[in-house]
């Protein structure tokens, strides 16, 4: 049961071996008790991400992507959900050895997370001005007025048009885009070292999306932070990501560098996703499709749990559930066959 | 409902046509009309209008503007074809779906099926037309009313339509429905939450196919599905239009996806068709600057594609619908306007400048300043 501990360290880009990763994820289990059953949402995760750097967490939605977030931040919703066992190594210390209060003075200043639904997540009775500058009042003491000052600065550093004017306007006067940036703004506002963005553009439309990723992609780089961005988007990913993390029914199944994954994947479940989603640069046919649906979590099958969706499965798949290889350097996948897949295999 | 800008098209004109050479009775084409050896057209849009009124007041109501959700769009539907919609949130696309299928009753303009104008149809006649066009809805998980069990979601249709199926028949064909979507006819009697959002859209494809319509409009059907369940539907809509000469008006938001699945694609911006053209004249020769943008910022999935994309990013947002700017919808974050482009709204048809360029840029694009601009790179 110890396998995840192969999870090799990365041996790819000499940042990475110079300094230890800002957040070091290892093999984190997380279960929702619930009355159809336990449901083994996040399954043995690890990943990993340095100052700098852009991991992309990919996967098709309940495949606990989220959930593992969640439990990064300490904002998993217990009950139902319980975390099992894991480590989440953050600058050193594993936060899960923290005391309450101490993990809550992180979050925020130190890691900060972005929701996909801003307006949700936002208060709607509250200026947006009100409730950046709350964030200085609160964790550094500032005055009102200089709250208020910080909070249109941090708007035009998000490139809120007109920001001294709409520092006192509500959540609903801002369009989806906007929003979402006063979202990137409260994330930014203690200079966390990490950032979580999940699904941040995923309710937005294209020519917004870009807008908003461009922007997130500038302060990560100027600001030097490191991002988790989740997604199920191949493009995003392909745009923005140093490296990707994909996840199958709460585990990671393939990690790599992003050019290696796009040009040869060493999972099948992720050649099957690069091989399903149509092309803006191509007319294509018959659009492949990987057969079957994602398991449900209280009744993953036994061994591989892609196996009855697998194309190369064979019957050591259905009984031996696979262990993370190491492929190359950087690269993990959890597949028997990851060599035939690496060399192209369907 | 006077249009405050000049060019707008008015209803009951024939619509700017294609001046295609040699080909169509002058006055009946419609911008961006294929070859003329395609087939007739099955459905004819022309100058459609929707615009709902914005209301003030608890006891006295008095209308204080109107949200111009859809202002002049005219297009073809040719048997056989897919023509796609596509455009950002809140353009209109909805909006036409739900004109086209009747859901929704025109302000000004014409739907004209099989030659005739359907707006001004009622009763039976308005019914049996109808029956030919049926809808599939954007959401899997909300489309369908969690009361009802699969059998009766898909039998529908035949409550309204009771001539489509006697009684005694309808349960064979519901499971026949079931088997050719590719769900077990055996799941008649289950109820949708008990199914996942693949299965759910492929419910809602078989209610559609219920009446056997020549004309399926599917807004944004597979948009709420993962990759992995979403090409599972879009080979399903293909196979199925092969097997039962379906045309669709397919709608949706996923450029990708649309440059699949279509053989013409319609842009849409704040009410109005910006560009109309087959899927190369579109994705590979835009001539529209709002294709080139809408195009420029999908993201593709090949990081080496990073470094040499034209990328051009759009300032500002979609303006309101209740207040769009006057002359060309696009010019306040077009990159290109000018005093011209506020003055005078620019018609869908082929620009001056490619009429006689033979090739792919020559096709509908209501741009003043049209110039080809390829962003897409070739794959
Ligand atoms: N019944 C209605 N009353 C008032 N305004 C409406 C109504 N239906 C739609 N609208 C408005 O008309 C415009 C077009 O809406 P529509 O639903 O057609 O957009 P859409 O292109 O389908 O957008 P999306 O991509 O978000 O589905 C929007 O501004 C919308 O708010
Ligand atoms: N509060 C909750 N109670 C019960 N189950 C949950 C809860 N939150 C998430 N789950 C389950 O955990 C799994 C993973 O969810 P999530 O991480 O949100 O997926 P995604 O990859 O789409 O972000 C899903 O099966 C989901 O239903
Ligand atoms: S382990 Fe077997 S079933 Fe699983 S992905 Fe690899 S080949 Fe397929
Ligand atoms: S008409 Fe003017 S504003 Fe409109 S798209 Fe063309 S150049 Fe831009
Ligand atoms: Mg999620
Ligand atoms: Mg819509």
């Amino acid at each position: 049961m110890t396998h995840q501990e192969a999870a090799p360290e990365p041996t790819g880009t000499a940042a990475a071996v110079a300094e230890p990763p800002l957040l070091d994820v290892r093999d984190l289990r997380v279960e929702f008790r619930t009355r159809d059953g336990v449901a083994k949402a996040v399954n043995g995760v690890s990943y990993h991400v340095a100052r700098g750097q852009t991991l992309a967490v990919l996967g098709e939605s309940g495949s606990g992507k989220s959930v593992t977030a969640q439990a990064v931040m300490g904002i998993l919703d217990s009950p139902p959900g319980f975390l099992t066992g894991g480590e989440i190594v953050f600058q050193g210390r594993d936060l899960l050895t923290l005391r309450r209060e101490e993990r809550r003075r992180i979050r925020g200043a130190k890691m900060a997370m972005i929701f996909q639904d801003a307006l949700s997540s936002l208060n709607p009775v509250l200026s947006v001005g009100a409730q950046l500058g709350e964030m200085f009042q609160v964790h550094e003491g500032v005055s009102r007025k200089e709250a208020r000052a910080r909070a249109v600065e941090l708007m035009e550093r998000v490139k809120i048009p007109a920001a001294r004017e709409r520092v006192g306007d509500y959540p609903h006067q801002f369009s989806g885009g906007m929003r979402q940036r006063i979202m990137i703004a409260m994330a930014l506002a203690l200079g966390p070292d990490l950032i979580i963005a999940d699904e941040p553009t995923t309710a937005l439309d294209v020519t917004v999306q870009a807008q908003v990723m461009d922007l997130l992609a500038e302060l990560q780089r100027e600001l030097t932070m490191g991002l988790i961005l989740i997604t199920h988007d191949l493009g995003v990913v392909a745009d923005v990501a140093d490296t990707i993390a994909v996840m199958y029914a709460g585990r990671i199944v393939e990690t790599a560098p992003v050019h290696q994954l796009y040009k040869a994947p060493a999972h099948p479940y992720t050649r099957g996703l690069l091989d399903s989603i149509p092309r803006l640069d191509q007319k294509g046919r018959q659009l492949y499709a990987i057969k079957g649906m994602p398991p449900n979590l209280t009744a993953v099958p036994p061994g591989c749990p892609f196996h009855p969706r697998c194309p190369l499965v064979r019957d050591v798949c259905r009984t031996d559930p696979p262990p993370l290889y190491e492929v190359g350097p950087g690269r993990t996948s959890a597949c028997h066959f990851w060599k035939e897949t690496l060399d192209g295999a369907r | 409902m006077a249009h405050d800008d000049a060019g707008a098209p008015s209803s009951g004109t024939p619509a700017p046509g294609t001046p295609a050479p040699g080909a169509g009775q002058p006055g009946t084409s419609a911008p961006g009309t294929p070859a003329a050896d395609s087939p007739e057209p099955v459905l004819e849009v022309r100058d459609l209008v929707k615009h709902f009124p914005l209301t003030r007041g608890v006891l006295v109501k008095k209308q204080v503007g109107a949200v111009q959700a859809v202002d002049g769009v005219s297009f073809d539907l040719h048997r056989g074809e897919t023509l796609g919609i596509v455009g950002e949130s809140g353009c209109g696309k909805s909006t036409v779906a739900k004109l086209l299928v009747g859901l929704e009753h025109p302000t000004a303009g014409q739907i004209r099926y099989r030659g005739e104008d359907i707006s001004t149809l009622s009763g039976r006649a308005l019914k049996a037309v109808r029956r030919n066009i049926q809808m599939v809805f954007q959401d899997p998980y909300t489309s369908l009313n969690p009361r009802m069990t699969v059998g009766d979601i898909i039998g529908e249709p035949y409550e309204i339509h009771p001539e489509a199926a006697p009684k005694g028949e309808r349960r064979r064909r519901v499971q026949e429905l079931l088997e050719v979507v590719g769900l077990d006819p055996e799941y008649v009697n289950r109820y949708p939450h008990q199914f996942s959002g693949g299965q759910r859209q492929r419910i809602g494809i078989a209610r559609g196919l219920a009446l056997r319509p020549e004309i399926i409009v599917a807004d944004e059907p597979v948009s709420a599905l993962d990759v992995s369940v979403q090409s599972q539907v879009v080979n399903l809509l293909e196979r199925l239009q092969d097997e039962f000469g379906l045309s669709y008006v397919f709608i949706a938001h996923d450029l990708s996806v649309v440059r699949h699945i279509c053989d013409r694609v319609a842009v849409m911006y704040l009410g109005r068709l910006a560009e109309l053209g087959t899927d190369e004249q579109i994705y590979e020769h835009p001539t529209h600057p709002y294709t080139q943008a809408l195009l420029s910022a999908v993201p593709v999935p090949d990081p080496d594609a990073r470094t040499h994309r034209d990328r051009i990013l759009l300032a500002g947002d979609v303006p309101s619908p209740a207040n769009p700017p006057s002359g060309c919808r696009f010019r306040t974050r077009c990159w290109k306007a000018q005093d011209r482009c506020a003055e005078i709204s620019p018609p869908l048809e082929v620009p001056a400048e490619f009429r006689r360029t033979p090739g792919p840029v020559r096709h509908p694009s209501a741009c003043h300043f049209a110039e080809e601009r390829t962003v897409v790179p070739n794959g």
